[in-house]
């Protein structure tokens, strides 16, 4: 059932506004008049999505430009973003890298940036956002894992370990705070159709972005914990988590 | 190359550090010719021209790929996709003037503008073109005897060159350029956005009457009636021959002035799903369907409220439809003939695809007005226009299209680039004489197979 009062806009936090995922799924809130503060690196690119955001409906964007690896930065821009809201309905955080698998193989440093950016940063994020959605007893916390992070494989496995650990704490937060009326999460996409993938072998065939960003929407309204997308990869992370290890280890995944 | 939106993905555990290497095919619609292109995807309007400054080999901005032939492909060039350009920069509810990203579909405007109670000043039959594409291409509709080309509606747009330099073309500013780009196929520069003028309507319904014909005069006589109604366009039977002889059906409509809920479209369900077997297409079965086709409208005339969508774009219904045509793919011919010849050139025509058993199943007839294009190499002039579809069959296909196109000049008409794959470049510089002005518009660094083709060289590489 939806929890959302249709009436009054939604006050929405995107992390990572210029994502493929991000961007589809803040069309959909535009369409429906939300209240959007987003969140990017690249200042011309934000605003080109700020921009869009508004002609398609939304009834207030504000944005700003920030390197989310800066967490010292994090508490000053969220309290910021929550003041131009005027509150927090739901915190969006859709950023990450894919990084250089290869090179990290060979070099920690390649390593800790994948690391730092796909899991420190949003530990340090959502555990200010946690912190104050406890207090008001309220708002969703929807943020984008992978399904890359269920099991280790030979050809990512720093990207997915490094989604893993972000899994992992998702599910505990979760366990904290849903007693306090904050739902929590985790959004475990295959690959889909965006800038990030753009170029890769077989992209022609990955989920169509905006079919994902339904989803999306749609598990957020309904206080979903978990979402797989498109929701086959449910069963085949099932099957994959269970393949023997002896077998597993064998396999080129 | 892109797809449509709403189609279950299959599931691949594709690891996402495989990185693509080396050239890739990209497919126009016709699936005919076949080339390998290195395809670049562009998501931001920043990404050109950087993306395209270490290219060599030649440059191509193409969107969705529905152009037939080889105007949207670069053998062994780069390809740079705009689908990922697709936002909105501005629309004003009260004059319905829509800014956006070049790279937007028609059905992406219409999925934002219908609800608003606006739609396309001009479309063609398919929405899954870009708003690129439709201006390079100059697309048409069934209003062209009232509202002209697509360009036509476009009050400015910025074109950027691959040296950097960006030109706001508009009607005053830069009309060199405007004029240029406008059927300019893609080569005069990369068009970043572009404003539209889009039309009120009340309703998501068209007024519709359908009306059998027997031969080109009844077509004529039933056009002539109908120079009030906004959308005219008919289907014709290019199989038959005797009694039969053009016959078709005369289909003509207006937006519903019956205030109705403006919705969004739903997503289309049907994919063909295979690419059908070359025997599943022969004189028997086109015939079969034509005849069916006729008498599927049982009586003379038939007048009916229809949706926008199976009004405009039957065919979008069925994703991928250009698969029925099999793996090697299908070729169109879209001629238009002036007035002064345009019945006698038709007849002329139609008896000699009825004579060749090559038939089509796609035989559309329509009358274009005088209404003139602002562009400098857009295929429309007041007369007849025919466009026609078959199966590629290597021996008699293109010994057909070449006899059509010297008929189509002997009648003072042309073919239209979006839709060929054949014409030789003789033919093509009989019918638009004006390409080497043209040609000075071009961007040095930008060139199509098609240009290739018609100018008989590569330039500037």
């Amino acid at each position: 059932m939806s929890q959302i009062d249709s009436t009054t806009p939604r006050k929405i936090l995107v992390l990572g506004a210029t994502s493929g995922i991000a961007e589809a799924t803040c069309r959909i809130w535009a369409a429906q008049g939300a209240r959007l503060f987003l969140v990017a690196r690249n200042a011309e690119k934000l605003a080109a999505v700020a921009t869009d955001l508004r002609t398609r409906g939304a009834s207030y964007v504000d944005t700003a430009v920030a390197d989310l690896d800066n967490t010292d930065q994090h508490p000053t821009l969220l309290a910021h973003a929550v003041n131009s809201l005027t509150g927090l309905d739901v915190a969006y955080l859709t950023y990450g890298i894919l990084g250089d698998q290869a090179k990290a193989e060979q070099d920690f440093n390649t390593a800790a940036q994948i690391i730092y950016t796909n899991y420190m940063a949003p530990v340090s994020l959502l555990t200010w956002l946690a912190n104050f959605c406890v207090q008001r007893h309220a708002g969703t916390l929807a943020v984008i894992s992978s399904v890359a992070g269920d099991r280790g494989r030979k050809s990512n496995y720093l990207y997915g370990s490094s989604k893993a650990g972000l899994s992992a704490f998702l599910g505990g937060l979760r366990n904290r705070v849903d007693r306090e009326g904050v739902t929590v999460l985790a959004i475990k996409p295959g690959p889909v159709k965006t800038a990030m993938t753009s170029g890769m072998k077989g992209s022609e065939k990955f989920a169509d972005v905006d079919a994902v960003a339904k989803s999306i929407v749609n598990a957020i309204d309904k206080r979903q914990d978990t979402l797989y997308v498109p929701f086959q990869w449910q069963p085949i992370m099932f099957i994959i988590r269970n393949i023997p290890e002896r077998i597993f280890k064998k396999l080129n995944l | 190359m892109p797809t449509a939106s709403g189609t279950t993905p299959e599931l691949n555990f594709r690891t996402p550090d495989e990185q693509f290497e080396g050239q890739a095919p990209f497919e126009s619609w016709g699936r005919y010719p076949n080339y390998d292109a290195n395809v670049v995807p562009l998501h931001w309007q920043s990404d050109y021209p950087a993306v395209a400054s270490g290219m060599h080999n030649g440059v191509l901005p193409v969107g969705m790929g529905r152009s037939y032939g080889d105007v949207c492909l670069l053998n062994g060039g780069n390809l740079l996709v705009t689908t990922g350009l697709n936002r909105l920069i501005a629309f004003d509810p009260e004059t319905g003037l829509l800014t956006a990203e070049a790279g937007i579909t028609l059905a992406q405007i219409l999925d934002f503008a219908v609800p608003r109670g606006f739609f396309l000043p001009v479309s063609p039959g398919t929405k899954y073109v870009t708003l690129g594409g439709a201006i390079a291409n100059d697309i048409h509709g069934k209003n062209h005897h009232v509202a002209g080309t697509f360009g036509r509606h476009v009050t400015q747009f910025e074109l950027v060159r691959s040296d950097g330099t960006r030109k706001l073309c508009s009607p005053t500013e830069n009309s060199d350029f405007y004029a240029a780009t406008i059927g300019g196929l893609g080569l005069t520069g990369l068009i970043s956005w572009a404003q539209l003028r889009l039309k009120p309507i009340v309703s998501r319904l068209i007024d519709y009457e359908g009306i059998q014909f027997h031969g080109i005069d009844e077509f004529l006589d039933l056009t002539r009636r109908s120079q009030d109604i906004e959308y005219t366009v008919s289907w014709i039977d290019c199989a038959s021959t005797g009694k039969n002889f053009a016959r078709g059906v005369f289909m003509q409509g207006d937006h519903s002035t019956k205030r109705d809920m403006l919705t969004p479209s739903p997503k289309p369900k049907l994919v063909f799903p295979f690419d059908a077997p070359g025997f599943a297409l022969n004189h028997l079965s086109v015939s079969l369907f034509n005849t069916a086709f006729f008498h599927k409208q049982i009586h003379n005339r038939v007048v009916a409220l229809q949706d926008y969508e199976p009004f405009f774009y039957p065919l979008d219904k069925v994703l991928h439809w250009n698969r029925m045509y099999g793996k090697r793919g299908l070729l169109q011919f879209q001629y238009v003939i002036p007035w002064e010849s345009a019945r006698e050139g038709t007849i002329t025509i139609l008896k000699e695809v009825a004579k060749s058993g090559l038939a089509s199943f796609l035989a559309v007839l329509k009358v274009f007005g005088d209404v003139p294009s602002p562009g400098m190499m857009s295929f429309p002039k007041p007369g007849i226009t025919l466009a026609l579809d078959f199966p590629i069959k290597p021996d008699k296909s293109f010994p057909l299209f070449e006899r059509l196109a010297d008929m189509t000049r002997e009648f003072g008409g042309r073919l239209y680039p979006a839709k060929d794959a054949a014409m030789t470049a003789a033919q093509f510089q009989a019918f638009y004489p004006q390409w080497q002005q043209f040609a000075r518009y071009r961007d040095p660094q930008l060139t199509s197979s098609f240009w290739e083709r018609v100018t008989g060289d590569r330039p500037g590489l």
